[in-house]
């Protein structure tokens, strides 16, 4: 069993921070049970890592492990392409779409749905 | 207009030569200036340039932003410019953000983000090297590093009012699809900036032609128009702001020898020390010669003496001039002549005049002599050779020396060249050296067609050549439509014959 790590730069508690921390956090729960570790590194207070790892837009999800290493941008409310962007195959799904809609519209965890 | 505008605007000056002058003081402080251009228009030269001068000039510090480009590649690229990036990122005077893409490492996007990011970083690296100045390059290269060009839009006008608040004054470098259209790609100008330069670089019959426009400065002057510019090797971009140079000169009284005494007679007691001769004739006619005598009547009264020549090497020169029993070689090793001699083919009519004008600077001479201008005029456009004249004209008469320049005019007999008609009003003074066909033999006759603020003589003399020199005779009272063309004969009415009786004869 593969360990994700995975790093979401912030710059500040913006809503649209929020909101992508809330997304990776039902993601890792949904998809990566158990095998993730998950750090939020606010720029505001670290300025220094942006600069170490060449940050340019917020909200931006790093994956170091496993390789390769992989750069999400976003607010990470398409799960569909945050879960091909870290290389997990997601589990099939009826319609593709839906899944996004759930996650922006609610937050309720739709994983069960179809 | 907002309460922000009504006050005055400072300038910061961008040590950029040339183009503080096109700015009326240098960049809006402060604010943001939008560079926009083609590709290969000089954008990130000039980018970088404000950082440079900044640190070389007024020892202010710069943060350089990359979107594009790495690091890396714009040190190595302006190292030829004679720009030591590292030495300046060493002594903490410059620092980069380097925002571009990462190699392999594609990027997905997942719904909204923004610039805080970067925001962060410049602000981290604004303060650690306490920079006053930041260039942005490109803003093309962000549109196309993210998906989502309504995001970056919105973020790039967060970013200019983040850098407003650092209080720092920036350059951002925007593309363009044509000289002539729109300001910038992505209609990025409409947000980011409320000041405009446009970078071109123009095709113009056959020769590329760059030029600096201010288009825009809000609620602060500019000069207007296009302003030709080009990029030095281990200077970067020079603007020569030709239009913008102002009629200042003050004029002098003192008279400097042509190095013949017969014409100084006929000039009314020599040139003037200030003035910009202009010597006029067909191939072979003496202008050379009429060059080295006034050299030779610079050096021999402890003047020195700069001669540019663009026809003749250095050792057909010093030929000539001992033809004409003058010593060039013996004036150099008296360190008062210093001779230039290149083709004007080696380079645009830009460099040259910067190449001239770095010769004169530097050997600080008295007199320049230019032979001749007309080898000059064919490397360039119309426009463009009467901006290199002007540009010539006013930095020798800013320095108040003495200027001869040759021109060659295309007809044997008589005729006007282009050179004159374009620079006629520029000179002070015009010489004409005519061939005239008296029967049945070639002469040569000299007049002085102008000669501003002092009287002159209006004669048309006739002068012959030999080992020493140039001899200026009597007038030609017998013909008529030398500077025609057209010599006749004009039998002498009893009047004038009583008159030439009367008239001692010198030798010619």
């Amino acid at each position: 069993m593969s360990n994700y790590k995975l790093r979401l730069y912030i710059t500040g508690h913006t809503t649209q921070a929020e909101r992508a921390i809330a997304n990776l956090k039902r993601i890792c729960a949904e998809e990566l049970q158990g095998r993730y570790e998950m750090e939020v590194i606010d720029l505001v207070e670290d300025p220094e890592e942006g600069e170490r790892q060449r940050i340019v837009v917020t909200p931006t999800l790093i994956k170091q492990l496993p390789p390769p290493l992989r750069r999400i941008i976003g607010d990470l409310s398409d799960k569909q392409r945050v879960l091909s962007g870290l290389d997990v195959l997601p589990a099939f799904r009826d319609d593709e779409d839906t899944s996004r809609d759930e996650i922006d519209a609610s937050g309720e965890a739709s994983g069960d749905d179809s | 207009m907002n309460k922000e505008t009504m006050l005055t605007i400072e300038k910061l000056p961008s040590g950029v030569p040339g183009l503080d002058i096109v700015t009326d003081g240098g960049l809006p402080q402060g604010r943001t200036t939008l560079i926009s251009g083609t590709a290969g228009s000089g954008k990130t030269i000039l980018a970088a340039q404000f950082l440079v001068e900044g640190v070389k000039k007024f020892g202010e510090s710069g943060v350089f932003i990359t979107f594009e480009e790495s690091a890396a590649d714009i040190r190595r690229n302006v190292a030829s410019l004679g720009w030591d990036i590292e030495a300046f990122e060493a002594a903490g005077k410059w620092t980069f953000v380097d925002a571009a893409p990462q190699p392999g490492e594609p990027v997905v996007e997942t719904g909204d983000y923004d610039l805080g990011a970067l925001i962060v970083r410049i602000e981290l690296a604004v303060q650690r090297v306490g920079a006053t100045r930041v260039a942005l390059d490109s803003l093309g290269a962000i549109f196309n590093q993210f998906q989502n060009a309504s995001i970056i839009r919105n973020e790039l006008f967060r970013l200019a009012v983040a850098l407003k608040q650092m209080g720092v004054t920036a350059v951002m470098t925007a593309e363009r699809d044509d000289e002539y259209g729109r300001i910038a790609r992505h209609g990025v100008e409409e947000f980011v900036a409320d000041n405009v330069i446009v970078l071109r670089n123009v095709l113009e019959t056959e020769k590329r032609r760059r030029t600096v426009e201010v288009l825009k400065f809000r609620g602060t002057t500019h000069q207007k128009g296009e302003y030709p510019f080009t990029v030095m090797p281990d200077e970067g971009i020079v603007v020569i702001p030709l239009s913008a140079i102002k009629l200042k000169q003050r004029s002098s009284n003192v008279r400097i020898s042509s190095g013949n005494t017969e014409l100084d007679a006929m000039c009314g007691g020599g040139f003037f020390r200030d003035s910009i001769i202009l010597l006029s004739g067909a191939t072979g006619c003496g202008k050379t010669l009429m060059t080295t005598e006034f050299i030779a009547g610079g050096v021999s009264r402890g003047e020195r003496c700069l001669l540019l020549a663009f026809e003749e090497s250095r050792h057909q020169l010093m030929r000539n001039a001992s033809g004409w029993g003058r010593d060039f070689e013996a004036y150099e090793q008296a360190g008062l002549l210093e001779i230039i001699a290149t083709y004007p083919e080696t380079c645009g009519l830009e460099d040259h005049l910067i190449a001239i004008k770095h010769a004169i600077e530097r050997f600080n001479p008295n007199r320049v002599a230019v032979d001749s201008l007309s080898a000059l005029e064919r490397m360039a456009s119309v426009k463009g050779f009467r901006e290199f004249v002007i540009g010539l004209t006013s930095f020798i008469k800013d320095r108040e020396i003495a200027g001869l320049f040759t021109v060659t005019t295309d007809t044997l007999l008589g005729g006007e060249s282009v050179t004159d008609g374009h620079i006629s009003t520029i000179t002070d003074s015009i010489i004409l050296l005519r061939y005239v066909e008296m029967l049945g033999e070639m002469k040569r006759g000299l007049t002085v067609l102008k000669m501003r603020g002092s009287p002159h003589n209006k004669d048309i003399r006739e002068f012959s050549i030999d080992g020493t020199g140039m001899h200026i005779g009597r007038a030609f009272r017998s013909i008529s439509g030398i500077l025609a063309g057209h010599p006749q004969h004009v039998p002498p009415r009893e009047l004038e014959r009583m008159e030439a009786l009367f008239q001692d004869t010198p030798g010619t």
